[in-house]
C-alpha cells in the first residue's frame, strides 16, 4: 500500500523527487544496456555492457520502488530482490561469456596486435551484423 | 500533493521498460551464436523483474514482488543451465 505524498513537508518532496530520479537513472541505464546490446559487435562486449550496465539501471529502478514502499515489509521484500538482482545478474553474464569462450568463439580482433585494424575490423563486423 | 500522481510515475516508467524489452527481441531474434540470444533473454528476463516490482508499486499489488522474485530465480538457474549446456562438459561457473 502506497501512501500518497504530501509536498508540505520538506522530507516527503526530498523523497518525492528521489524517487522520480531513481527511476529516470533505471530508465536511462536500462536504455544504454539495451544499445549496447544491440549494437556492440561480439558477445563479449554484448555481456559486458549486460553484466554492468543492465545491473545498474536494474538497481536503480528497484531502489526507487523499495522508496516508494516506505517503512513495510514489501520496501525489505524489495530491497533483498535488489541484492540478488545485484549478485546473480554479473554471474549469469559471466557464465554466458565463459561458455561463448569454451565453445570457441571468436572475439572480433585483430590477427596480431594492430589496433589501427582491431577498431576498423570491429566497426565493420559490428555494421555487418 | 505531488504534481504527477506517484502510481503514474511508475506506470510510465513500466512501460517504458516494456518498450526496452520488445527492442531487446531484435537481438534474441537475430543474434549469431547461441550465447548472443542467450544473453538477450537473460536481459530480458532482468527486463521483466524490474517490471513486476514497478506494477507492484504502480498498481498498488505488493504480491507481484513475490512473482518477481521467483522470476529471478527462474532467470538466474535458466541463464546458467543453459550456458552449461552449450559446452562439452562444461564448467562455467
Amino acid at each position: 500500500m502506497i501512501e500518497p505524498i504530501a509536498l508540505q513537508s520538506t522530507l516527503e518532496t526530498v523523497r518525492f523527487w528521489a524517487i522520480v530520479l531513481c527511476l529516470g537513472l533505471g530508465v536511462f541505464f536500462t536504455l544504454v544496456s539495451t544499445v549496447g546490446v544491440l549494437r556492440l559487435p561480439d558477445i563479449y562486449a554484448r555481456a559486458h555492457t549486460a553484466s554492468q550496465t543492465d545491473t545498474l539501471g536494474a538497481g536503480f529502478a528497484l531502489a526507487g520502488v523499495a522508496l516508494a514502499f516506505g517503512w513495510q515489509h514489501a520496501a525489505v521484500y524489495t530491497v533483498l530482490l535488489l541484492f540478488f538482482v545485484f549478485i546473480t545478474n554479473p554471474t549469469a553474464a559471466h557464465a554466458i561469456a565463459r561458455s561463448a569462450a569454451e565453445s570457441d568463439v571468436e572475439p572480433v580482433l585483430a590477427e596480431e596486435g594492430e589496433a589501427d585494424d582491431a577498431e576498423v575490423a570491429a566497426e565493420t563486423e559490428g555494421e555487418t551484423r | 500533493m505531488t504534481p504527477v500522481p506517484l502510481e503514474d510515475v511508475f506506470l510510465a516508467a513500466a512501460a517504458l521498460f516494456v518498450v526496452l524489452a520488445i527492442v531487446l527481441f531484435y537481438r534474441a531474434v537475430v543474434g549469431p551464436t547461441t550465447q548472443d540470444r542467450l544473453l538477450a533473454v537473460n536481459v530480458l528476463g532482468t527486463n521483466t523483474v524490474v517490471i513486476l516490482a514497478l506494477l507492484a508499486a504502480g498498481l498498488d499489488q505488493s504480491w507481484f514482488l513475490d512473482v518477481a522474485l521467483i522470476y529471478a530465480l527462474l532467470n538466474f538457474l535458466m541463464s546458467i543451465a543453459i550456458s552449461k549446456f552449450t559446452v562439452d562438459r562444461g564448467g562455467v561457473l
